[in-house]
């Protein structure tokens, strides 16, 4: 369910480490908690996003609500065919609905997040 | 057993657009006994349309008749209950509706001198004077035009204050059960939110306030009772704490309906709260309004009301314009006259221990509501509530069945759906709130189709999941309206 290669946050966010890029988005439960996806509101590229602090939001029919960066460092690119197609986080949260692309500016940050066992482990006792 | 069923009229009526036939209309003028004037000569050509392209032309019975059916398509606190948790559509007095027809207050201009306005100044002057009574305030503003305009001229009053004591300070403290438009008022009004989380049993957690306060922090918004309907029995050692940190203590007046004639803000810390006369004080709702939000301050806050303020100069009463402190103007005139008008009908035929006999009622509506389907419903904070109370779908979820889908199915049954997925601290909440108006006949027909409601998720899920079945359309796709919203007709 949960990829093996990404970290997560405690707030449902994913990041997937390449070199100095780690691609954010949000994960399957925090997808079905939201329910369907009406609208997604991304940082513009070249903004500078921090661990922790909000780099936009998703609004569903229930509510809208922050995404929290999982690492910091400076936005490259933002998922635009989101704005379309929102629905892409419903469908496929882990791989076509990711968010944003950030060059790390803390290499090790990631490190202190959650791996998939653990995640998985988290949300069951969440529920 | 089921004892309400609705039924309705279910004509299709098309839009007036759809309807239209050219040359038709609803007005007859008399023969022009004036010379005519050619509207491009006196108006410039260029500000003259030469038609309005599609605009209906209907007969006056034709346009008597469709909106007259688009009224009974609605619902209305005047057909039933609108258990809308956190809204407190209670019902709205007809007294209220004759007192503001009354020919010299339905007919007073804005510009009309002070001295020929003394009544409805006065009006006024006794609407302040009692709701600073109610809340144990020092100095109220009737200007803003709804609650959350209030929430924002609180939280600039705030501002003001401590831009003058040196600091206008960086932050908002806001619990995560509060009503959504506080952490906009706080950002409008330029400062940063912080989110503060609740305890276990759904309340303040007065430890973790205490290790965040500092001198960072402009104010704490609070709703009390929260919006879980649960009284914050810790708000006097919270004011305490912000008070001994220089910050200052906003109430969001929004369940202010559980408290009038029992207890203060005043009494327990607040140093500002916004009011919304068309909850608490029984004036129309939304778009039959307009709202009201006067906001209520302490002694400290008063000379930075907004102005002109209203003033009583010998036997006369008069507007003040010459406050140096004050944040200036934030409504045109004196706020909602027709709607102050209403709310002070409202308290007077009550007089204090009506008001207060308002309060217990609502209080107990709603804790009889929850007794009664407590067995059916997952209770997620067992703290008492007082005017409202909020469920879970938790049981109705393990077979498919959302809080949403409980409300379609509401429908059916002849009631307004209660409040849906609010406050966010509660998963798929249910949230009830059935105000003082509601007999107990009326509470038990309501009790009945939730219980019903309740058997018919576990025996017929599917009839849920696709409720609405009695009402004029079937389930609309909310989803695809917010996706790809079509804003516009066109033929």
């Amino acid at each position: 369910m949960y990829p093996e290669n990404f970290r997560y946050t405690k707030e449902h966010e994913w990041v997937l480490v390449e070199g100095d890029t780690g691609t954010v988005g949000i994960t399957d439960h925090a997808q079905e908690e939201l329910g369907d996806i009406v609208y997604v509101d991304l940082p513009k590229v070249g903004a500078h996003v921090e661990q922790g602090k909000s780099l936009g939001s998703v609004e569903s029919v229930k509510a809208v609500s922050d995404v929290y960066s999982p690492v910091s460092g400076e936005v490259t690119e933002a998922n635009q065919a989101l704005a379309d197609a929102p629905e892409t986080l419903n469908s496929d949260p882990h791989g076509a609905g990711w968010l944003v692309k950030i060059r790390l500016s803390n290499a090790g940050e990631a490190e202190s997040l959650m791996s998939a066992a653990d995640y998985e482990k988290y949300v069951g006792a969440e529920k | 057993m089921i004892t309400k069923v609705r039924n309705h009229i279910s004509q299709n009526e098309p839009l007036l657009f759809e309807r239209s036939s050219p040359g038709k209309k609803a007005y007859q003028l008399p023969e022009l006994d004036v010379p005519g004037v050619d509207a491009g000569e006196a108006l410039g050509a260029e500000n003259v349309r030469p038609e309005i392209e599609g605009f209906p032309e209907v007969s006056e019975v034709e346009a008597i008749r469709h909106y007259t059916r688009l009224s009974t398509w609605n619902y209305a606190i005047d057909y039933g209950m609108y258990p809308l948790g956190s809204c407190t559509m209670k019902y709205n007095p007809r007294i209220n509706e004759l007192v503001a027809r009354i020919e010299g207050l339905a007919w007073a201009h804005p510009y009309q001198p002070e001295a020929l306005a003394q009544g409805s100044m006065e009006v006024m002057a006794r609407l302040e004077a009692a709701l600073a009574e109610i809340t144990g305030m020092d100095a109220l503003t009737l200007q803003p035009a709804a609650g959350a305009h209030g929430e924002l001229t609180g939280i600039l009053l705030i501002r003001a204050l401590l831009e003058k004591r040196g600091n206008p300070r960086k932050k908002i403290l806001i619990p995560d059960s509060a009503h959504g438009t506080n952490p906009a008022s706080a950002a409008i009004a330029g400062y940063a939110v912080e989110n503060v989380k609740s305890t276990e049993t759904g309340l303040l957690d007065v430890s973790a306030l205490e290790r965040i306060v500092d001198e960072d922090v402009a104010a704490l918004m609070v709703t009390n009772p929260n919006t879980l309907g649960v009284f914050e029995e810790n708000i006097i050692p919270v004011a305490e704490i912000l008070h001994a940190k220089g910050a200052l203590l906003y109430m969001d007046g929004a369940n202010m309906n559980a408290l009038v004639g029992i207890a203060r803000p005043g009494d327990f810390g607040v140093d500002v709260l916004h009011l919304n006369l068309h909850k608490t004080f029984s004036t129309p709702h939304g778009g039959g309004g307009p709202g009201a939000g006067p906001v209520a301050v302490k002694k400290v806050l008063e000379p930075f009301l907004p102005i002109p303020r209203l003033k009583r100069s010998g036997k006369k009463l008069t507007f003040d314009y010459k406050r140096k402190d004050s944040i200036g103007r934030v409504r045109a005139f004196y706020g909602n006259f027709g709607v102050l008008v209403r709310a002070l009908a409202y308290i007077l035929a009550h007089g204090g221990p009506g008001l207060r006999n308002a309060t217990v009622d609502a209080v107990l509506n709603a804790v009889y509501i929850r007794k009664q389907l407590e067995p059916y419903f997952d209770l997620p904070y067992g703290s008492p509530n007082m005017h409202e109370v909020v469920f879970s779908d938790e049981r109705q979820a393990k077979n498919g069945v959302r809080t949403g889908d409980i409300a379609k199915r509401l429908i059916d049954y002849g009631f307004h759906p209660y409040t849906v997925s609010f406050p966010l601290i509660v998963h798929g909440a249910l949230m009830i709130e059935p105000t003082e108006t509601e007999g107990k006949r009326e509470l038990d027909q309501f009790i009945e189709a939730m219980i019903s409601i309740a058997k018919e998720a576990e025996s017929d899920p599917q009839l849920v999941k696709t409720a609405p079945h009695n009402a004029r359309t079937s389930r609309v796709d909310e989803v695809g309206a917010a996706r790809k919203p079509v804003v516009r007709w066109k033929p």
